[in-house]
């Protein structure tokens, strides 16, 4: 019997998405290979009985409930070693995001597992899990096979479909012994948001600016064309961090994921983090004046020049034929 | 203080990646550079050096990395950008090394080093793996945070701030421990020419396996727990429309026609 252990994401008792998909996928598999899918969650009193008994629904068998500081990779490590110890589980699986990636590797070098990262696909092979991962800017996919008792497989965001199954899952609190440097990462504040509260994921065309706008002021070029188009502005990781536009409209790993009808990116490179929450749009234009830049790789239409010359003259186009 | 900073030759971005189909593994051969992720990671480094009001006497920065005999050009680079001295864990039985055997390689270099603070820079450019990171700080026992985007020190830890799932986190670690920092979090300054002229002069130590005390069994293609020797091709996609900005009138006329085919234009 192979059995599959998920760390689930939270926020304020609000599951990840992501999370979700990793149960639906973690249950999938278990079945296949004839175990169950347990669940393990770290927080506080937000985390109630309800809530980790509904992730049933999504094919979860158990779910270990561990009070700690939610946000942390160090505690989820401790208390999935323990789980495994204990339960001997074949899997451990993430749904992805930037915390999965720490856990999972940690966890990989506590329990020295094997690990695979960006995992896009699982398949049961011969009676054991083999991932799969897109490499080399997705142009090839390498399948990973375990050599190890534990299999550590991190997804990729938006990878594994949310699947409800119905059901009711049996919720266990469970005590762990954390590690002495454990203790020595605190949460100091989460999820602060920086910047206005905007909507990107309803907008049926979205005018997406990177590091190419050159500077904050650069936005209002992309600004001026989603309102010739009706449409809102999002933007990169790179130029969120860099304080030009508000958290709230990133796209990407750490960000939002949509799927506009029109996707114009301007100045954007197109890195596997941004890809990943904007490949599902229908209609994908870049713009970039480097004709390397991995979008290209992925857009419907690639426009190779200066966007600063080409914005403006769009906008006003667009203008015109609206006019017209 | 000492800094420890973990730094990797890549192939340089520009030049076309490929899986050497023989091995199964990323092909090396043509240029290299350090990866350009590490370079942020040296620059923290030196800024804690010169912060003078942050209490702290960094009294070595040491430049650590693993791989073949060219991988010493990177560990050069880090030196010319401020690194005191450097260590290269280079020995054939490391080959093939999955992330989790290379960290495991790279933390029983550092526990010869016994280092305050272990920095590295996000994610390598050719693998993609942000992992590394976290592989060492478990076995050396040390907290640790990834993609940190600015960084507060003092003697005793790191107020770290990074970008997750829900916002920013702020994340404070005692020492030791290992950051893994992004490239928000500071501009890389360039080495001056006297300093790339030094480079060469500041001690390189080589080490192989055996002198870290790393168990060979733990290492390599075979000491690796994830075998990845076979590929597929992904889905095909039709490749997109290309157009080269000339005329931008002229392209401008395009694009819209492009967008009205569409009906994207209401």
């Amino acid at each position: 019997m192979s059995s599959v252990l998920v760390y689930a994401l939270h926020n304020n008792g609000v599951i990840n998405k992501n999370s979700l998909g990793a149960i639906s996928e973690g249950s999938r598999v278990a079945g296949e290979l004839g175990g169950q899918c347990d669940v393990v969650v770290v927080g506080g009193a937000d985390l109630t009985s309800d809530v980790l008994a509904a992730l049933g629904n999504y094919g979860a068998k158990k779910v270990y409930k561990v009070d700690g500081a939610e946000g942390l990779s160090q505690p989820v490590i401790d208390a999935m070693a323990q789980l495994v110890g204990a339960n001997g589980y074949n899997y451990a699986l993430f749904g992805g995001g930037l915390l999965g990636f720490e856990i999972g590797a940690g966890l990989a070098a506590r329990l020295d597992a094997g690990v695979t990262m960006e995992v896009t696909a699982i398949n049961v092979d011969g009676g054991k899990a083999v991932a799969e991962r897109p490499i080399i800017g997705d142009s090839q996919i390498s399948i990973s096979k375990y050599r190890s008792d534990l299999g550590i497989i991190i997804g990729r965001i938006n990878a594994f479909e949310v699947k409800e199954s119905g059901g009711t899952a049996e919720v266990e609190d469970l005590a762990v012994t954390f590690s002495e440097w454990t203790s020595r990462a605190t949460m100091i504040t989460r999820g602060e948001q920086r910047g206005a509260d905007i909507n990107i994921e309803d907008a049926k065309v979205l005018i997406a600016g990177g590091r190419g706008l050159g500077a904050a002021e650069g936005f209002q070029l992309c600004e001026d064309l989603a309102e010739s188009l009706g449409g809102a502005v999002a933007a990169t990781r790179a130029v969120v961090d860099a304080g030009w536009f508000p958290y709230a409209g990133q796209i990407g790993q750490t960000g939002k994921t949509v799927a506009p009808k029109l996707y114009l990116a301007a100045g954007i490179s197109g890195a596997i983090q941004h890809k990943v929450g904007m490949q599902g749009s229908e209609n994908i234009i870049a713009i970039n004046k480097d004709a390397n830049a991995p979008i290209f790789e992925f857009s419907d239409l690639g426009i190779v020049g200066d966007l600063n010359a080409i914005l403006p003259k769009l906008t006003e186009a667009i203008k015109a034929k609206k006019g017209s | 203080m000492k800094i420890c900073v973990l730094v990797k030759e890549v192939p340089d971005a520009a030049v076309d990646k490929r899986i050497d189909p023989a091995t199964g593994r990323l092909d090396r051969s043509g240029e290299a550079n350090l990866n350009p992720y590490d370079t942020h990671a040296i620059e923290a480094a030196m800024q804690i050096r010169e912060d003078e009001g942050n209490g702290i006497e960094v009294g070595e920065i040491v430049a650590v990395t693993m791989g073949p005999s060219g991988a010493e050009r990177a560990l050069h680079k880090a030196v010319s950008l401020g690194a005191d001295r450097s260590i290269h864990l280079s020995d054939d039985a490391l080959a093939g090394s999955d992330v989790a055997a290379t960290g495991y390689a790279l933390a029983k270099v550092l526990e010869t080093e016994n280092p305050d603070l272990v920095l590295l820079g996000q994610q390598s450019d050719d693998g993609e793996c942000y992992t590394i990171g976290a592989v060492v700080a478990d076995h050396l026992k040390m907290p640790s945070v990834t993609q940190v985007v600015k960084m507060v020190v003092t003697a005793g830890n790191a107020k770290c701030e990074r970008q997750a799932e829900y916002g920013y986190d702020t994340v404070q670690v005692d020492f030791p421990a290992v950051i893994s920092v992004g490239d928000a979090i500071n501009e890389p300054r360039y080495p001056s020419l006297k300093a790339i002229m030094g480079a060469k002069k500041k001690q390189l130590d080589v080490k192989s396996a055996g002198d870290v005390g790393i168990d060979a069994g733990r290492v390599g293609t075979d000491g690796s727990k994830v075998s990845c020797g076979d590929f597929k091709a992904p889905p095909a996609k039709a490749s997109g429309q290309i157009i080269e900005d000339e005329d931008t009138n002229d392209t401008v006329a395009q694009i819209v026609a492009w967008l009205e085919e569409r009906k994207l234009i209401a």
